[in-house]
């Protein structure tokens, strides 16, 4: 069960005060674009065995989006973090780094 | 390899069953194969088998990190059935099925296909139209099915409460020629036909990297060694991601786990399957009597076989309206295995990027009803590069928008 911290209001909680919204930091290609590009955005996830960087929100809380950093095979959180953002924060990439040197995810490293 | 038979069991009560063989060899992976598959599950089995059956390629390896169907194919609650909505899914499902009739007879191995009949419950009116659709949609199938009254529900499952105050049933679809079977024994009893042909299933053996040259598969590395291929067939259900990523693609495909648990063992009450999807629960008595539940899926990516407690309590929660009964029942074990979810909830057998690399994967929640359909299907991709059973499945559709929009037709887990 995960234990999920909100960065918006600070509650601390497990998962079903949460629910989760998928892979974070996707580029999001609209008209104009090219088909890969389109289709890479819709449907080519990451799915990483480790860490991951996914959407969240606090729906039975606050009501508000974040992100979190977690481990796919403990569950382990390294962290939370606002939403208004494109890429982790140095802080939480440290912290992953420490737990699991050499990881990678998408351009993230 | 000796034929199992009434006449075995007799000869070998004689000498102390002494006689008994092992049932596959565990041979040394050699340095080449004409085909490599990685997963010895039950599709990965029944690929291999149908590939030495169907189209005489024996050269075979079948590589498994861990041991033979210790995956999803011994953690799923081993229901068969084809009811589906959608041309591709119903005739890929109802092949399946109408193998796994005989398949005992084929592999001569007990795999005790038990066609007891299910039935997906309707509770609510939208489940009642969705459900008499899917009978239509069937006869025009070939799939026999019916939409059957709560009163019929009731007579086939005497343990339901019809008049549940939040989820009453007000009908079911009921396929008669649908049920379960042993789900280990089918792995075994495929790992035993393969390894009769000549077949290598080579356990504790993983596969770190895939070689590729000038776009082309090469081989594999596993943890014993580099071993060539000319076509590599992935069928690793909740890895196939992680498979993708190391031959240098990825798949529009999320895992997540999913869960089951069994009750201790009762006397015989139920002997059919029986699905309620507005509840998200279904549930079967095994042969040993205990009661097999199918729980939810997790709501985030996971690779924990394991699956979050709350979806238990939901589960059952749902579940003791309607069966009354169950509410005195203890659980005796709970576990789970990740299942790779594609947007459509549909499969994918298909060519990919790389030239002799094949995938079959995107099973979701539903995979072990297809064991048989799914080996067939893919082992004629394998052979030919093209099967008809596999044509709508493959990894373009996504970008093509030529979706098997099976979520719409099952709702949840299926």
């Amino acid at each position: 069960m995960l234990i999920l911290t909100c960065p918006c209001c600070g509650v601390t909680a497990e998962e079903t005060e949460f629910h989760g919204g998928g892979e974070a930091h996707i580029t999001r290609f609209g008209p104009g674009s090219s088909e890969d590009d389109f289709h890479g955005y819709l449907f080519e996830k990451v799915n990483p065995k480790g860490v991951h960087f996914e959407r969240w929100r606090h729906n039975n809380g606050c009501g508000k989006w974040f992100h979190a950093a977690r481990c796919t095979v403990t569950l382990e959180v390294f962290g939370t973090y606002s939403a208004q953002t494109t890429e982790p924060p140095q802080d939480i990439k440290d912290k992953i780094s420490a737990k699991r040197p050499g990881w990678s995810w998408r351009e993230f490293a | 390899m000796k034929r199992y038979s009434a006449f075995a069991v007799a000869r070998e009560a004689l000498r102390n069953h002494m006689g008994w063989e092992r049932a596959w060899a565990s041979p040394e992976p050699k340095k080449k194969y004409d085909v490599i598959i990685i997963g010895a599950g039950g599709h990965g089995l029944a690929t291999a088998y149908y590939l030495g059956k169907n189209f005489g390629i024996t050269n075979v390896a079948v590589l498994e990190k861990g041991w033979l169907g210790g995956g999803n194919t011994g953690r799923n609650t081993t229901i068969i059935r084809s009811n589906y909505l959608q041309d591709p899914s119903a005739a890929m499902y109802e092949k399946s099925r109408s193998l796994y009739e005989t398949l005992s007879q084929d592999l001569n191995y007990n795999i005790m296909y038990s066609p007891r009949g299910v039935i997906m419950l309707a509770q609510t009116e939208h489940e009642v139209r969705g459900y008499k659709r899917t009978a239509h949609a069937n006869a025009l199938q070939g799939v026999t099915t019916e939409f059957i009254s709560p009163q019929r529900v009731k007579e086939i499952v005497p343990i339901i409460n019809l008049d549940g105050p939040r989820y009453p049933v007000l009908g079911g679809l009921w396929q008669a020629r649908a049920g379960t079977a042993r789900h280990d024994a089918v792995a075994w009893g495929f790992a035993r036909a393969c390894s009769d042909m000549g077949m290598d299933i080579i356990q504790k053996c993983e596969v770190t990297g895939i070689s590729r040259e000038g776009g082309r598969v090469t081989g594999v590395t596993t943890n014993r060694g580099d071993i060539a291929c000319d076509k590599l067939g992935i069928v690793v259900a909740g890895h196939s991601g992680h498979l993708a990523d190391m031959a240098g693609f990825r798949l529009p495909i999320e895992s997540v786990s999913l869960q089951a648990l069994v009750s201790e063992p009762i006397k015989p009450c139920m002997d059919c399957v029986v699905m309620a999807n507005t509840v998200h629960g279904y549930m079967s008595q095994s042969d040993k009597g205990e009661m097999v539940i199918g729980g939810g899926t997790d709501g985030y990516n996971n690779y924990t076989q394991r699956g979050a407690f709350h979806h238990i309590e939901e589960t059952v929660r749902a579940l003791v309206e309607t069966f009354p009964m169950i509410s005195r029942l203890k659980m005796l074990r709970q576990w789970g295995g990740i299942v790779d979810v594609t947007g459509d909830r549909s499969p994918i057998l298909s060519k990919t990027p790389v030239e002799g690399v094949f995938i079959n994967c995107g099973w979701g929640t539903g995979g072990f009803k297809a064991t048989p359909g799914s080996g067939w299907g893919f082992a004629e991709l394998m052979a030919k590069g093209h099967s008809p059973l596999c044509n709508e499945f493959g990894l373009n559709r996504f970008k093509e928008g030529r979706f098997i929009d099976e979520s719409v037709a099952a709702g949840v887990a299926h």
